[in-house]
């Protein structure tokens, strides 16, 4: 997995909407058009790497400060224009993740990165809250932070299958080190405990996911593939239309009640006590 | 002939940093108002931490107490820095959203319940990794659902500070209360050297660290509401001048532009000056008590 990340990211945004230039006014690392899905348009985001960005610690497609505000923009501007419409009619948000991590930097922490990320988790939840089915389609790495600020806000979250797909709170070297253990140990963990797991298939088992997708090749999808994304977009979207505003799905999924115990229980016993008085 | 005796103030002072999560909490209600829930009786543990050799604790480090604030209705959920960092895990997390989601559920139904959180934490916690993070989402979502009818007001007080993906949960509050000795941010300054290099960033800089992380400059710099005096008296007065104010006009989460159009204004070229940003951001309404 020695690829450049942001680039899956990249060919399904220019495979899903036409277009890979960033907007007039925008920084080269985030990307956002309107584009056709099922029967109606949709505003299709994505953070990609930009080599020559003034923040020298967004550079390999990491999310800081410009990203962040960026992206709450383009999603508050589709809140607003579509204030008015009923609920069926507001325009889906389509994030296409494939993010390192959120910005390490010195700049990033100075101007306040917590509360840029902030804004556009705001945004994204703002939208969904307002009605908009609001996709995240995992197409490489969603690491931390950086999937907190773009995607991890979404009704539903779609993901592709293959290794390269790494969900999770912290790459293995500095999770092995903080944790005091072996990148080997912390793998074979990763076998017994699902949520430490690096395998996409695993995190599938956390009942967070709408479904797993597959592609031969993530970097070079055939038209067929094209199509089967796209159709399994609109039925994430279809689906999403008919749920709640809220996240409740992904504790009430079918899987979550089996890898998801614990917040069951606790949910449970809180709303008993609180109720109880 | 005696000297007078002069006994400075601090001596009498309740420090509000010394006390554990439970008694934090416990002291911003008013008294005989407030019970906790779900507490270490109710023995719900983390099912991960034990597996992998760590104690795990009958209350995952997270506190919930749910009573009256100057006579409003109002939840306290605070996260415990002693047990593993004040780390956000399944059920503590879950613990924190659920709490949310039924004052959203009163506020909905004509009974407002305003939310303190009191953040003294590391972030997701690695042994439950991607459940961690799933919950941080989580908590996102529901703070911001409550925020729409009731205040959700951040405390952090030190000493562990409010880093990793809760620092979003700070970011989007109506209000944030910190202290001189508390710390906000994204990244720690350990995982930025680590990351980036010394050079981007020196973890041993103390100074440097308190700079830009210190609660002083967030109030400052206007991305924090108010600094308090470690006193329990005065932060429990602090929110409660905040639970009356109630949900702000609009929330400093939602004024993207503003902050959109300061972040271009900034020059790169070179590491941006903590005490720069802070005459330029300068927040007149950000207070001192």
């Amino acid at each position: 997995m020695n690829e450049q990340v942001g680039l899956r990211g990249k060919a399904w945004f220019k495979a899903l909407t036409g277009s890979d230039t960033p907007k007039n006014g925008d920084p080269h690392s985030v990307l956002a058009t309107t584009a056709a899905v099922g029967n109606e348009s949709a505003l299709f985001l994505c953070v990609v790497p930009d080599k020559d960005s003034r923040f020298p610690c967004v550079r390999d497609g990491q999310v800081g400060l410009e990203e962040a505000f960026t992206l709450a923009t383009h999603v508050r501007a589709v809140i607003a224009e579509d204030h008015d419409k009923p609920r069926e009619a507001k325009r889906p948000i389509v994030a296409i993740v494939d993010v390192k991590s959120q910005a390490y930097g010195r700049r990033e922490e100075t101007a306040g990165i917590f509360f840029a990320a902030a804004t556009s988790a705001d945004a994204y939840a703002s939208a969904r809250m307002a009605g908009h089915p609001v996709i995240s389609l995992v197409a490489g790495q969603a690491f931390s932070g950086g999937f907190l600020t773009h995607g991890y806000q979404a009704n539903r979250i779609l993901a592709f299958d293959d290794a390269g797909i790494v969900i999770h709170a912290m790459h293995k070297e500095a999770a092995a080190r903080i944790t005091r253990r072996s990148v080997a140990e912390l793998e074979q963990l990763g076998h017994e405990i699902a949520p430490m797991s690096y395998d996409v298939r695993d995190y599938a088992k956390l009942g967070l996911l709408f479904k797993l997708l597959h592609t031969d090749d993530p970097l070079h999808p055939t038209s067929n593939e094209v199509a089967e994304v796209r159709k399994a977009i609109t039925e994430a979207i279809a689906d999403a239309r008919k749920g709640k505003l809220n996240l409740s799905n992904r504790w009430e999924s079918e899987a979550a009640k089996e890898t998801r115990k614990g917040t069951l229980e606790v949910r449970a016993a809180l709303e008993a006590q609180w109720f109880n008085e | 002939m005696n000297a007078p005796t002069l006994i400075p103030d601090f001596v009498n002072r309740k420090s509000f940093i010394e006390l554990s999560a439970r008694a934090r909490a416990q002291s911003l209600f008013d008294e005989g108002t407030w019970k906790e829930l779900v507490g270490p009786f109710d023995h719900i543990e983390s099912p991960w931490l034990a597996k992998q050799g760590i104690a795990p604790q009958s209350d995952d480090g997270c506190i919930v107490i749910k009573g009256k604030i100057g006579g409003s209705r109002a939840v306290a959920i605070a996260f415990e820095g002693a047990f593993q960092g004040g780390s956000v895990g399944e059920v503590s997390g879950a613990k924190m959203t659920a709490a949310l989601d039924l004052a959203t559920k009163d506020s909905e139904a004509g009974k407002p319940t305003a939310a303190v959180l009191l953040l003294e934490t590391g972030g997701v916690r690695l042994q439950e990794a991607n459940l961690g993070l799933a919950a941080v989402a989580e908590i996102i979502s529901s703070a911001l659902a409550l925020r729409q009818y009731a205040p959700v007001i951040t405390i952090v007080a030190g000493t562990v500070g409010c880093f990793g993906g809760m620092s979003l949960v700070a970011g989007l509050s109506s209000y944030t209360i910190m202290t001189r000795e508390a710390r906000l941010g994204l990244n720690g300054p350990e995982v930025i050297e680590q990351e980036s290099g010394i050079d981007e960033f020196d973890s041993s800089d103390r100074a440097l660290i308190w700079a830009i992380h210190g609660g002083e400059q967030r109030v400052g710099m206007g991305l924090a509401d108010l600094l308090v005096e470690d006193d329990a008296g005065k932060i429990a007065a602090a929110v409660r001048d905040f639970v009356h104010k109630g949900v702000p006009e609009k929330h400093r989460s939602e004024q993207v532009e503003l902050y959109r159009a300061r972040i271009a204004a900034l020059d790169t070229s070179s590491q941006i000056d903590p005490a720069t940003l802070r005459q330029q951001w300068g927040n007149p309404k950000g207070g001192v008590r």
